[in-house]
C-alpha cells in the first residue's frame, strides 16, 4: 500500500519514477498532490540507491494545472498563512537532476512544475499554457519568474497575457524544453536520457547543477567565484581520481558517488 | 449529429459525404466545424482505419457559399476560426483519408481535397483555383500541399490563371492517384477504401508522421524522427503479425494495432 493518495513511485536501476495519478482530472494539483510530490522527491534525493528522478503523469496529460475548486473561495489571509508555495521552493533545494517527461496538457500549475524540472522531454503534440490570466488571477508557483529567465521578458509577457497555448515546437525554439518526441515513446526516451546521466559521476552531476542554478541568480564574477569552489570540491571525490585515471589508462571508469 | 455532412462508419471505413447537393456543396462555418468534427471523431475511433470524404449530388465541393460572404466579413479571421481548424484536423490525423473527387473540386473543395493523402479523380470531377476570379488568394492550405504536389511553377499558372484543370489534366500533374471511368467510380472507391482498411493502419499513421517531418525537419533531426516512428512501428503487433506470416508463408491479417 502506497503511502501516497495522488502520485505513484517507483526506482529502476538508479533511476525514480515519480507519477502525477489523477490521470481523470488530467492531473490537476490539489494541495496535498503537490505535498506528495515534493515529499516524494526530497526522499529520493536522499535515497543513495537514486541517482536521477523523473518527473511525468499518467493519462493523456501531464497536468491540466491547479485545482480551482480548492482555491475559489481563499482570502489573502488564508493563503498567507497557508503558505502552500512553501511546497514550491523546496522542489527548488532538490540536489539530483529531474526530468520531466510531459505530454498533452501543460497548464497552469502544471506548467510551473514542469518549469521545476531541470530537463523537459516532451511528447509530440504538447500544449504549454498559463491560462491564469483568463480567470483574473496569474501563476503563482513561479510561472512568471522561471518562464521569464528562459525565455525572456518579451515572449514570456506575451505568452502570460494571452494565456494562448504554445506548442512543443515553440516551446523547443525558445529553450523552453529539451527535445520533443514520439508520444509512443515518452517514458522510453525519458529513462534512455536518465540512464544516460545516472551514469555520469554522481558528484559532478551534482555540482554542475548547483552551479548552473547559481548562474540564473548571480552576477557573472560571483557565479564564477562560485564555480571555481565547486571544481575544487570535486578533487575531494574519489570519482574524480577514478574519472582521471581511467582516462590516463584508457580504460572506462567506474564511478561510485563518493 | 451533422446536418450538413453525412457521417457512417462501415467496415473499418469514415464515410463522410459533404451533403449540401443544391449548393454544390458549398462551404458554410457549419460545414467546416462538422467536417473537422466528423474527422476528429473517425481518428478516436477504434474501429476506423480508413476516412473517405466524397461530395453528395454532382459536385464534390464547389468552395466558400458566396451568399455569406459580405462586406463586414474579416477574411482572415473566417480562415483562423473556420477553415484552418478543419485542414489542421485532417492534417494531424494519423489514419489514411481519401478524397474521392466525384465532381468539381472549386477553391477551398480543392484545398480539401489538397489536405487529403489521396486523391482519387472521377472522370467527371474537375478541378479549379478559382480564388483569383473573385480577387482572392488560396486558401486553407492549398498552396502549401499544391507547390509539394505539382511544383511552384505549376501551382502559380493554376492559381493566377484560375484556369479548369480537367480530370485527364489532374492525373498527367500528379493531383490524381487514380482516375476512375464514372460509373465504376464508387465502386473502385470502395475497393481501395477497403485495402487501406486491412493495412497496417499504425504504420501508415507513422509515414505520415515522417513524410510531414521530411519538409520541416533537418537532415539529421529527420533521421532521430525516423528512428522513433520505426521505433514505434517495431512495438506494434501489425509488425509481428506481418513477420510471423511472412515466416510462415500465410497472408497477414492486420489489426491495426
Amino acid at each position: 500500500m502506497s503511502r501516497f493518495e495522488f502520485i505513484e513511485t517507483s526506482v529502476t536501476s538508479g533511476t525514480a519514477v515519480v507519477e502525477l495519478n489523477r490521470p481523470r482530472q488530467l492531473n490537476a494539483l490539489n494541495r496535498k498532490m503537490v505535498s506528495e510530490i515534493v515529499e516524494a522527491i526530497e526522499t529520493f534525493d536522499r535515497d543513495e540507491e537514486v541517482r536521477v528522478i523523473v518527473l511525468t503523469g499518467k493519462g493523456h496529460s501531464f497536468s491540466a494545472g491547479a485545482d480551482i475548486d480548492e482555491m475559489a473561495e481563499d482570502d489573502p489571509i488564508r493563503l498567507e498563512l497557508l503558505n502552500q508555495f512553501a511546497d514550491w521552493d523546496r522542489l527548488s533545494l532538490v540536489k539530483k537532476p529531474i526530468i520531466g517527461a510531459v505530454k498533452g496538457f501543460v497548464f497552469g500549475g502544471g506548467f510551473e512544475l514542469a518549469l521545476s524540472c531541470d530537463i523537459l522531454i516532451a511528447a509530440a503534440g504538447t500544449e504549454f499554457s498559463f491560462p491564469e490570466v483568463s480567470i483574473g488571477v496569474m501563476p503563482g508557483a513561479g510561472g512568471t519568474q522561471r518562464l521569464t529567465k528562459l525565455v525572456g521578458r518579451t515572449k514570456a509577457l506575451e505568452w502570460l497575457w494571452t494565456g494562448e497555448r504554445i506548442p512543443a515546437e515553440a516551446a523547443l525554439a525558445h529553450g523552453v524544453i529539451n527535445k520533443i518526441v514520439a508520444p509512443e515513446l515518452l517514458m522510453e526516451e525519458a529513462m534512455k536520457f536518465a540512464g544516460r546521466i545516472a551514469k555520469q559521476p554522481p558528484l559532478s552531476v551534482r555540482l554542475i547543477k548547483d552551479s548552473v542554478n547559481k548562474a540564473v541568480d548571480y552576477s557573472l564574477y560571483e557565479g564564477m567565484q562560485y564555480e571555481r569552489k565547486n571544481f575544487y570540491l570535486l578533487f575531494a571525490s574519489q570519482d574524480q581520481k577514478e574519472g582521471m585515471n581511467a582516462f590516463v589508462e584508457k580504460r572506462k571508469p567506474n564511478y561510485k558517488g563518493k | 449529429m451533422f446536418e450538413t455532412i453525412r457521417y457512417d462508419v462501415k467496415d473499418g471505413v469514415a464515410w463522410l459525404f459533404l451533403n449540401r447537393p443544391d449548393k454544390l456543396n458549398a462551404f458554410t462555418a457549419q460545414m467546416n466545424r462538422e467536417i473537422k468534427d466528423a474527422v476528429k471523431a473517425a481518428s478516436q475511433n477504434d474501429e476506423v482505419r480508413c476516412i473517405v470524404i466524397t461530395g453528395e449530388g454532382r459536385a464534390f465541393c464547389s468552395g466558400q457559399d458566396l451568399s455569406e460572404v459580405d462586406e463586414s466579413m474579416d477574411h482572415g479571421d473566417v480562415l483562423r476560426k473556420h477553415y484552418g481548424p478543419m485542414v489542421k484536423q485532417i492534417r494531424q490525423c494519423e489514419k489514411p483519408i481519401i478524397a474521392a473527387v466525384n465532381g468539381v473540386a472549386a477553391g477551398a473543395g480543392f484545398s480539401l481535397a489538397l489536405a487529403c493523402d489521396f486523391r482519387l479523380v472521377s472522370e467527371k470531377a474537375s478541378f479549379i483555383n478559382a480564388f483569383i476570379h473573385v480577387g482572392l488568394i488560396p486558401d486553407s492550405g492549398n498552396l502549401y500541399f499544391l507547390t509539394q504536389l505539382v511544383g511552384p511553377a505549376k501551382a502559380a499558372e493554376l492559381s493566377i490563371l484560375g484556369e479548369k484543370v480537367s480530370a485527364a489534366q489532374a492525373a498527367e500533374l500528379g493531383l490524381a492517384n487514380q482516375l476512375i471511368p464514372a460509373e465504376a467510380f464508387e465502386d473502385e472507391v470502395s475497393a481501395f477504401a477497403a485495402r487501406l482498411a486491412v493495412m497496417p493502419t499504425k504504420a501508415i499513421g507513422l509515414i505520415k508522421r515522417s513524410l510531414k517531418a521530411a519538409s520541416v525537419l533537418s537532415f539529421e533531426d529527420y533521421l532521430e524522427q525516423e528512428a522513433q516512428g520505426q521505433r514505434t512501428a517495431g512495438l506494434t503487433a501489425d509488425h509481428r503479425e506481418g513477420v510471423e506470416a511472412f515466416l510462415q508463408k500465410r497472408k497477414p491479417v492486420f489489426s491495426g494495432k
